[in-house]
């Protein structure tokens, strides 16, 4: 904890409420960094946090500063791109200290996770891995302010007690408030892990409320807050980039006379690109500077380049796909093998089965990559919108060759991210081109080139068929999938699906059939491949849950009751023995196993809710998916309306949410009102398609993405409650990948048409 | 040298007559609450008003608003309480933010000419305003929270 005199003002304001943390200091660090973090004396549960990097820090000299004033500053150390983390993180550590939410301010760390623990914003990762350490943080905070108004007091620190922004004697009724105590505890070393106590669930004033908004909240609605493309320096100069339209191709040549005609056009530079696979680093290209965007926008349209040749030029969406469709017609490597899958086949009265299309698609969030940069005088200084602080930290003093104190990296709010922030390359190239001008930069990815030069959702197909024997019980599942691997970001295409791919969906399958065996068939990548909000959940939900109705309508069941049956009893289901290493989200199975009754919990609450098998009016259908996904536990029905001429409609959609220990429903909420959106958009509009190797979509005409007119008329959120006995698992991605089979299930129930090919496009038009 | 009032201060443009709009506000004059999504009219989160207009800055010229006021995000309410910005917060609209500006914009124009807004009324007003995250719901629930009175 640190003491502040003064509050004075960062260089970038993009703290939720003016404020700078000077001076924290990192003594007396608790990081773990080895293993699986195990309980501590308070920890209910054990985490995965361990194997990120740098762990976790739950240290309130690193994370709580109280001013004289009483003002409490917390640190948010993980980017906030829409999910709510910057606010119910610092929340969690307000409310376990004592403090009063009004009068807490929230500022941003910049990546430095020797300092703070793993800032990689992803997977979900932020409530589940952070929840205990900053209840830590805030009752270590909290012990350190009744130990100062204790020994000022000269009583024992068991008769005061921190409450409402102030410690009281409980004896006397004396108080003091946290601004007064704010020196003397700050001069505390932090205390030892088993001093420190965690509050009775019970009295948390903030956490499981609801009532805290977002600490960004008036920034946004009145244009303040500050996102990538909203720093300025002194001497900046302006720059967008043309980039190869073919991944692997390089600059052959290029002429820039035309658009340093174009004026105020300043320069033409070349941008220094990596051999593919280059991770996160630039594919280069041709930077045009300039006095502002807009003048950069209209030089680089006059830039005339010659590409070299790209053996990615290969790559056509339409006889890709064919070749996906034959490569997962034949065995694959087997992932996974329960019971004898060959044997059920032979044996079955009936074998049914289904292929289903997933295509690729751009994460296309509302701000394009954007990032300043200014590199001088032996440092570099960024300001940029990334998930991956750290990541973007270590890449940046790789690719400069700096020291990791002369490199720092200022996080931004993020406009969306969705995974595509995940990679810092748009933040290098700022690097370089600062370097090169000897000036600070920002570079700004137009719309087209984010949606053409993506680390883009993979194309897939999944096949999937099913033995039943005379009674119609499935005996047999066979799953395969070819899909290229988002390892070809990393390493030599392993041209498959890798573990911690085939674990979202494909071999965690929670059935109880005796027979099952999944399989990866070959699929080479073309493109840049990331992660895009639930990764792999994506298609192989689509499969899986579209094939479970597929397999009620067949055998003259409902879906919901075939489903039910498919899951089977209240169990935990361990895939480990017969899968090729089962990936568990990275954290251990034994904190979260795969827990059917869970699982069956949501299916039966949001058919309850949504009022499964109700009657509907002409043109409706009701579908139900169910996900585990991230950890988390979610069910979707979305009742759609098909007009006369194949327009749909969704006029309601139900999801029920089981993700455990939670603090701040509000938000879940909306995440999951925006996965609902999200996944409407995958299964009726988004696709990137290629054409010799070149995207053939540029913006948000020929890439939709759903608007208003078209969203859920209603989405309702079911939160099953739990307490702190139940680990804490996210929200940010599990909402997708149930909508889209729910949605396409009820498309089957209104019409009879088996959507298995996505987008939905105009299939269904009459 | 193009001269505009943007939130009643008189700017001036020496430049190209044909930037957009957007990049002047943007990266000229230094009011970055104005957002660029695409660059093509398609996803509405520059909206400005242009003499009370709702318009796209990014399909406008600098040299069409020469002359006439343009009123930015940062510009609607002095003190940031315009009754679609107080509704906006009341009903926690936003998830990332970066769409917001242009969504309140486009929403404000909206409730000045039509006070009371069917839903249809809504949706065509608003379909040309994407929100990637998805917060049409409460995007809809806050214009009528607006038009009702905060």
């Amino acid at each position: 904890m640190t003491h502040i005199e003064k509050n004075s003002l960062p260089l970038v304001e993009n703290v939720s409420r003016r404020g700078l943390l000077k001076g924290v200091v990192a003594s007396g660090s608790l990081i773990v960094a080895t293993t699986y973090l195990p309980k501590r004396a308070m920890a209910a549960w054990a985490t995965g946090a361990g194997l990120m990097p740098h762990g976790t820090v739950s240290d309130p000299h690193v994370f709580v500063a109280i001013a004289k004033d009483g003002t409490v500053t917390i640190v948010a150390h993980r980017s906030e791109m829409g999910t709510g983390s910057k606010t119910s993180l610092p929340m969690v550590v307000a409310d376990e200290m004592g403090a009063d939410w009004s009068r807490c301010r929230v500022v941003q760390a910049p990546g430095d996770e020797v300092k703070y623990g793993n800032q990689d914003t992803d997977g979900s990762r932020s409530l589940r891995h952070f929840v205990q350490p900053m209840r830590q943080c805030g009752a270590a905070a909290r012990l350190m302010l009744e130990m100062a108004a204790a020994e000022r007091w000269g009583v024992d620190v068991s008769s005061v007690e921190a409450v409402d922004h102030a410690v009281v004697h409980r004896d006397s009724g004396r108080r003091l408030g946290f601004g007064d105590l704010a020196e003397a505890a700050a001069a505390l070393p932090t205390p030892a892990p088993d001093k420190i106590r965690l509050k009775d669930t019970n009295s948390f004033r903030y956490i499981g409320t609801g009532s805290v908004p977002i600490v960004d909240l008036f920034g946004i609605t009145t244009g303040t807050a500050t996102y990538g493309a909203d720093i300025r320096l002194p001497g900046m100069k302006y720059a967008v980039i043309a980039r190869p339209p073919v991944l692997g191709a390089k600059v052959k040549s290029f002429d820039g006379s035309a658009a340093l005609k174009v004026p105020g056009v300043e320069k033409v530079v070349e941008v220094q690109g990596w051999d593919w696979p280059a991770k996160f680093q630039p594919v280069g290209g041709v930077a045009v500077i300039a006095r502002n965007t807009g003048v950069a926008i209209k030089g680089r349209d006059a830039l005339k380049i010659t590409w070299t040749d790209s053996p990615h030029a290969v790559y056509n969406s339409d006889s890709y796909r064919e070749m996906l469709l034959e490569n997962a017609r034949k065995p694959g490597k087997t992932v996974r093998n329960d019971g004898d899958i060959d044997g059920a086949m032979k044996a079955a009265a009936k074998t049914i089965t289904a292929e289903y299309y997933i295509p690729q698609s751009a994460h296309a969030p509302m701000e394009p990559p954007a990032a300043t940069a200014w590199v001088h005088d032996g440092m570099c200084e960024v300001w940029a919108p990334v998930q991956s602080p750290g990541g973007t930290h270590d890449d940046l003093m790789k690719t400069l060759g700096l020291p990791y104190d002369k490199v720092k990296v200022n996080v931004t709010l993020l406009g969306g991210a969705f995974g595509r922030k995940s990679k810092c390359d748009f933040v290098l190239e700022a690097a370089l081109l600062s370097k090169t001008l000897n000036a600070p930069v920002r570079v700004q990815w137009t719309r087209e080139d984010d949606i053409q030069h993506d680390f883009y959702h993979a194309v897939a197909v999944e096949r999937i068929e099913a033995a039943l024997d005379a009674n119609n019980k499935v005996i047999g599942w066979r799953h395969r999938n070819a899909a290229p691997s988002l390892f070809s970001t990393f390493m030599p295409d392993p041209k498959m699906q890798q573990p911690l791919e085939y674990s979202m969906g494909q071999v965690d399958l929670p059935f109880a059939i005796e027979n099952i065996r999944c399989e990866v068939c070959e699929a080479p990548a073309h493109s840049r491949i990331g992660w895009f909000r639930s990764v792999r959940n994506v298609p192989n939900t689509f499969a899986t849950q579209s094939f479970v109705a597929e397999l009620a309508h067949a055998t003259g069941r409902d879906p919901k009751d075939m489903l039910l049956e498919l899951i089977g009893a209240p169990r935990i289901v361990d895939p480990r023995k017969t899968t090729v290493d089962l990936w568990n989200y990275g954290d251990p199975f034994e904190t979260y196993p795969i827990d059917t009754g869970r699982l069956r919990g949501v299916v039966e609450l949001v058919a309850e809710k949504a009022g499964w098998g109700r009657d509907l009016p002409a043109g409706h259908g009701m579908g139900i998916a169910v996900q585990r996904s991230f950890l988390s536990y979610i069910a979707t029905v979305v009742e759609v309306a098909v007009d006369g001429k194949g327009n749909i409609s969704v006029p309601r959609v139900d999801t029920a949410v089981d993700c455990g220990f939670h603090v701040n429903p509000e938000r879940i909420t909306s995440q999951i009102e925006g996965a609902a959106i999200m996944g409407l958009g995958i299964a009726k509009h988004c696709e990137i398609t290629y054409k010799n190797g070149v995207v053939q979509q540029s913006n948000f005409n020929d890439y939709q993405v759903v608007r208003i007119d078209e969203a859920p008329r209603v989405t309702n959120v079911y939160i099953v409650p739990a307490g702190w006995d139940t680990p804490s698992s996210g929200v940010g991605e599990p909402g997708t990948p149930p909508f889209a089979p729910a949605l396409c299930n009820a498309i089957f129930a209104a019409t009879g048409k088996r959507i298995r090919n996505l987008p939905i496009g105009d299939q269904l038009a009459i | 040298m193009i001269t505009l009032s943007v939130n009643g201060q008189q700017h001036s443009y020496d430049g190209d007559p044909s930037l957009p709009l957007l990049w002047f506000l943007r990266d000229e004059a230094g009011l970055p609450g104005t957002k660029y999504g695409c660059g093509e009219a398609l996803c509405g989160a520059c909206t400005v008003h242009l003499n009370g207009e709702a318009v796209r800055s990014c399909a406008v010229q600098v040299a069409d608003a020469a002359g006439k006021n343009v009123v930015t995000i940062e510009g609607l309410d002095p003190h940031g309480n315009h009754p679609v910005q107080r509704a906006w917060r009341a009903v926690n609209v936003p998830q990332c933010g970066f769409c917001q500006a242009g969504q309140i914009m486009q929403a404000a124009a909206l409730l000045a000419t039509t006070p009371n807004p069917t839903d249809a009324q809504i949706h065509t007003a608003m379909a040309g305003n994407i929100c990637r995250c998805g917060c049409y719901q409460r995007i809809e629930s806050a214009i009528r929270t607006a038009a009702t009175g905060v």
